[in-house]
């Protein structure tokens, strides 16, 4: 909503300074987004008159002019604009002018003439013609205003008014008014609101003679209120009120739209005119639309329209959709010669979904489908016809038809001071309470608030507490601390995932964020089969893009995509993990599943398999998860999206029984497909399903009184016997006495026949109960290569 | 004997002199106090000695074997000391050689500052609640007063999965969830993702984060808001921070406040960054609407409460003057180096 600060001064009669006025109304509610002082631009033009015009002896498209500026001398300026004569009233930019686009007017000369300053067209003032509309754009604009030689030419073309916009919110459509918003103003400045009842003369008449109204869907439409002008002059507006509408961002078009604007604009009420020669039968019917009903609005499309909706009908077709746009035949023409004024009232989420299915939102729209003031359609109306006799615009017929149906009833709200009071925290007295809600047009009245017709949003205590605060000033009540028991901590869940987070940190690893929604085609890009589970994800109806249209699965190809951005922008190391949700889908018409997923990537020179490995290890061992196991993608499917995986360089991670993840090298067909140059390894962790099987108890363990036995050894065994199973079956055959099994070494090569390698071990024992004796440990060791025998694994000679 | 005596102490003392490392002393100790050095040799002469002499002989042997002791001593820890001078100095290396890298990585700054804001608020007492992403339209609108075809509805550009089921426009959504299941007395903060259809730019991304807050008790006041608000911005910005309300709309408070806080960059003053306001927008807030309060079960002529729901990107943006969102999601390891 833009103010024309010169409109406001009808209202307020206090003379507040713009930027003063617009930190007042922020404060009192009103935001203001920005203001801007029309012609601000322009600067040292005024008005001149030519006393003469010659052709320039040096040319013959140039004329000299000598121009009195009200100077005493008359000025010379040579000009190649053809509409200028001796006698002309023009804006002259003098020496050292300044217009729009950065223009500055410098003496020179044209042609060996001297010339003087610039005679200005409205292009070159930053005006058109809507602005003026007896100029012509391309000439010098001639002025023809009531103005004097010499004067500056913001006051002589009234050039000199104040635009305020506002940012008004949708529960306030009142102050989407120069009404509203100059009420606002005398409440929050302590002034006088000069408002009066507009009136008319008219000539005298029964409007019955001209028009009959029905309406059929009350509902929709509880009061429609409706006159008419007869003898209609189609003409240009005055210039205060092209001025005004200018100022309010609206361009002006002839006197009757204008007028129309103008009240919607004043009081907040959209009107519509009609031409009577194109309602049917003179009878206009307020109904829902016909099932495959049609109308050509104003703008010349052809609208579909639903029968939920309603339209301003005559007895044959829609003439207009209801709080929306009039249709093409309804507006006024340059042959118009009576016209009838809408002022209606119609129900706000009806117009809010008929223009938002049409895909037209108009200024008449945005007011009614936040609510209006069903009593003001009257008023409104009676404007109207106040401004047509004024402006000599034809001739409003005395009487008016108003079809009231059933209008919402003002609220009325329990008025408690001390309540309200207690709830903001403050102490203002009854008095000033009182004295703020009458300046917003609330009665109060046997401890009852009663809210005007306009104020839609007024309906509880809390309502009137909001009043009473924002004027009162937010800023002046009082800051407090909480008071009561504050004992709050981190349940077990969010410390644990805490500790997952610290724990990535400290091994080396930086947390990434990234958007929870992706592309479909990732599952190409990891390969990922067809009939995948996976692929069945949560939908975005209305997505940007293709790119986020899903919300993700699995986390894996977030990951990966981070990584090729950084592979791509020369980070030539990178370790990064990401503590983010998957979204997995459950029944139809419910929430998905949102668990929290760890997930991490790396690659690097000096980065290989065994260091991811170790950056899990190093965090499972920190959760409290103990004794996992790390087995073939081929012998475990729970992660689909192994997949992406190299199946000779990736594991799924087992505690127990539940598969807690995954980790591996990424296969080199994906590592292709995302424009890798390096091995990158990633792994994700199901951290919600690791969480139960996580020991976090500490007890404390007394240092071993007795000494232990280390015994090393050194095996030979085929290539393909993983290391983690000979550890398990010497984990088994030493029992209960084993401490710690090490691997230290690992051997192919020299020495070491084709498909096999040579594995040490350093097993160490203990007891807690005695000293060891080497027989013990000597018998211990004989089931341990017995156990490897079994597996194919000999002591190496 | 005494003449002896006195030539092996002159002798031990000018050997002594030219000793430089600790083999030449040992072999000196040697030579001189030694089983066979030249001191019990002499020693071995006192049995000629008359009666009279012997004692004063044997007190000079004393003498001249603790002089001689004691000058080892000395040399040996002069040699100590050489020794040690000349280690350091062999090993002496530039310490101006870069360190071996030891690395640490670090949160994303938005999970820094978020967890920072979480501190603030576990210190005032309040408990940190989750909810979920995709949200029932109920929870997300209908139950923050915002009915369908509500106008406020238009400044939420929502993402639909179904007609009913979206990707929550703000973490208000988890205030229901938590006053469904909680009685008053009620302190939490819920921090989280949510998403509007905001095409990609420098200040707009359709997925970031906020922060809700959510007081319910007994006598729970405006000032109080105020006083909640204010101790946060000082404890995220410093004492000297300031904040200012300005009144607002949001259907599910009311009274709605917008928060501003004081500008970093001026302190007040007016500049490029505040345009000039001296303050920058943060946060919006306000008094729970009683009809979310009923729609919940609580009764809203006993207890009042307030919310209030914070931007994390901007108080990112603004901690360390990131001027562009895209960075946060781009996860570039030098930006993520930097913190």
């Amino acid at each position: 909503m833009n103010l024309s600060m010169k409109w406001l001064s009808d209202y307020i009669k206090k003379d507040i300074p713009v930027a003063e006025f617009c930190s007042g109304m922020t404060m009192s509610g009103s935001k203001v987004e920005c203001y801007e002082t029309e012609g601000s631009e322009v600067k040292n033009v005024v008005v001149g008159k030519l006393l003469s015009v010659v052709p320039h002896e040096n040319s013959d498209h140039l004329v000299v002019c000598q121009v009195d500026v009200g100077q005493g001398e008359p000025i010379q300026i040579v000009t190649g604009a053809p509409n200028v004569s001796a006698g002309d009233i023009v804006p002259v930019a003098l020496v050292g002018a300044e217009l729009p686009g950065g223009i500055k007017i410098k003496k020179g000369k044209l042609r060996g003439v001297e010339s003087c300053g610039m005679l200005c067209s409205l292009g070159e003032l930053g005006l058109t013609t809507h602005d003026f509309p007896y100029a012509i754009a391309d000439g010098i604009f001639l002025i023809q205003e009531d103005c004097e030689i010499g004067q500056d030419v913001h006051e002589a073309i009234g050039l000199n008014d104040t635009s305020v916009e506002f940012e008004i919110t949708s529960n306030r459509p009142d102050c989407l008014s120069v009404v509203g918003l100059a009420r606002e103003a005398a409440v929050t400045f302590n002034t006088k609101l000069c408002l009066e009842e507009p009136s008319f003369k008219g000539i005298e008449d029964d409007i019955n003679n001209y028009l009959k109204v029905d309406i059929e869907n009350e509902t929709l439409c509880p009061r429609y209120a409706a006159g008419i002008v007869k003898n209609v002059k189609i003409g240009p507006s005055p210039r205060w009120m092209r001025e005004r509408l200018r100022a309010s961002g609206v361009r002006p078009i002839n006197n009757l739209v204008d007028i129309t604007n103008y009240v919607m604009l004043e009081y907040g009420q959209p009107m519509h005119a009609f031409d009577l020669r194109y309602v049917k039968d003179s009878h206009i019917i307020v109904r829902n639309a016909k099932d495959g009903e049609e109308i050509t609005t104003l703008d010349d499309q052809v609208r579909k329209l639903s029968p939920e909706m309603l339209v301003i009908a005559d007895t044959e077709k829609p003439i207009a959709v209801a709080g929306v746009m009039g249709g093409e035949y309804s507006g006024i023409m340059d042959d118009t010669t009576t016209v009838v004024f809408e002022s209606a009232y119609f129900e706000p989420v009806q117009v809010r979904r008929t223009a938002k299915k049409l895909g037209m939102r108009t200024d008449a729209s945005a007011r009614y489908e936040k609510g209006l003031d069903a009593e003001g359609c009257l008023r409104s109306l009676t404007r109207a016809l106040q401004l047509v006799e004024e402006l000599g615009a034809g001739e409003p017929v005395t009487t008016h038809i108003d079809v009231v149906k059933n209008i919402k009833l003002r609220n009325e709200i329990e008025f408690d001071p001390a309540w309200i009071n207690g709830f903001l925290g403050t102490d203002i007295s009854e008095e000033d309470m009182i004295n703020i809600l009458n300046g917003l047009d609330i009665e109060v009245k046997d401890g009852k608030c009663i809210s005007p017709s306009f104020r839609i949003d007024l309906e509880r205590p809390a309502d009137i507490a909001e009043e009473v605060a924002r004027i009162y000033g937010y800023n002046n009540i009082p800051s407090t601390v909480l008071t009561g028991a504050a004992n709050a901590s981190l349940t077990p869940e969010q410390k644990y995932l805490r500790t997952i987070e610290n724990t990535m940190v400290s091994l080396g690893c930086y947390g990434i964020l990234t958007y929870s929604f992706t592309s479909p085609k990732c599952f190409d890009r990891i390969e990922l089969p067809a009939d995948s589970k996976l692929r069945n994800t949560i939908t975005i109806m209305n997505p940007l893009g293709e790119d986020t249209s899903i919300m993700r699965t699995t986390t894996l190809p977030s990951m990966i995509d981070i990584l090729a951005g950084n592979y791509k922008n020369r980070n030539s190391k990178v370790k990064l993990f990401e503590l983010g949700k998957e979204y997995i889908p459950t029944e139809e018409g419910k929430l998905p599943n949102e668990p929290n997923r760890l997930t991490v990537g790396m690659y690097g020179d000096d980065i290989d398999f065994f260091d991811m490995k170790g950056t899990i290890d190093a965090l499972l061992s920190e959760i409290g998860i103990k004794d996992c196991e790390y087995v073939r993608c081929s012998e475990n499917a729970a992660f689909e999206e192994t997949c992406a995986l190299h199946p000779g360089r990736s594991a799924v991670i087992l505690c127990g029984d539940t598969a807690i993840g995954y980790i591996g090298e990424i296969h080199p067909s994906v590592q292709e497909t995302y424009g890798f140059g390096t091995r990158v390894y990633v792994a994700k962790l199901n951290v919600n399903e690791m969480m139960p099987l996580s020991v976090t108890e500490i007890t404390y363990q007394p240092s071993p009184k007795f000494p232990a036995i280390t015994r090393d050894l050194s095996l030979l065994c085929e290539d393909a016997l993983p290391v983690g199973t000979m550890e398990k079956a010497i984990k088994n055959a030493v029992g209960k006495i084993l401490e710690k099994v090490t691997l230290f070494d690992v051997y192919k090569g020299k020495q070491i026949a084709e498909g096999m390698k040579s594995v040490s071990f350093s097993i160490s024992m203990r007891s807690h109960e005695g000293t060891l004796t080497d027989e013990q440990a000597d018998a211990a060791m004989k089931r341990v290569l017995k156990a490897l025998k079994d597996l194919g694994a000999s002591l190496r000679e | 004997m005494k003449e002896q005596l006195e030539a092996i102490r002159s002798e031990a003392a000018t050997e002594l002199a030219s000793v430089k490392d600790a083999k030449a002393l040992d072999a000196l100790r040697v030579k001189y106090l030694g089983k066979k050095g030249a001191l019990t040799a002499i020693l071995k002469q006192m049995g000629k000695l008359s009666a009279e002499e012997r004692p004063i002989m044997g007190q000079l042997a004393n003498d001249v074997r603790s002089a001689i002791e004691s000058a080892i001593a000395e040399k040996q820890a002069e040699i100590v000391k050489l020794e040690t001078q000349a280690r350091l100095e062999s090993e002496t290396i530039d310490v101006t050689l870069p360190g071996k890298k030891q690395s640490v990585g670090s949160l994303h700054p938005l999970s820094i500052v978020e967890n920072e804001i979480k501190e603030i608020f576990l210190g005032m007492g309040f408990e940190i609640a989750d909810g979920p992403e995709v949200e029932y339209d109920y929870y997300n609108f209908e139950a923050l007063n915002l009915p369908p075809d509500h106008p406020a509805r238009d400044t939420q550009d929502t993402f639909y999965i179904t007609d009913n089921i979206l990707l929550r426009t703000q973490t208000s959504s988890v205030q229901v969830h938590v006053m469904e299941n909680k009685k008053p007395p009620i302190r939490v903060i819920s921090p989280g993702r949510v998403f509007r259809s905001d095409a990609v730019d420098a200040t707009h991304s359709p997925l970031f984060h906020q922060i809700e807050g959510l007081v319910v008790d007994k006598g729970i006041t405006m000032a109080d808001l105020k006083g909640t608000l204010e101790m946060l911005m000082k404890r995220l910005y410093g004492e000297e921070c300031t904040i200012r309300l300005r009144p607002h709309h949001f259907p599910f408070t009311e009274p709605s406040a917008e928060v501003d806080v004081m500008c970093f960059n001026c302190h007040g003053k007016g500049c490029r960054v505040c345009k000039n306001e001296g303050f920058i927008e943060l946060l919006g807030a306000g008094m729970v609407h009683p009809k979310v309060l009923e729609g919940c079960g609580i009764d809203s002529s006993v207890y009042s409460g307030f919310a209030f729901g914070l931007g994390l990107e901007r108080v990112v943006m603004r901690r360390y003057n990131i001027s562009d969102m895209r960075l946060l999601f781009e996860n570039d390891y030098r930006f993520l180096e930097q913190f």
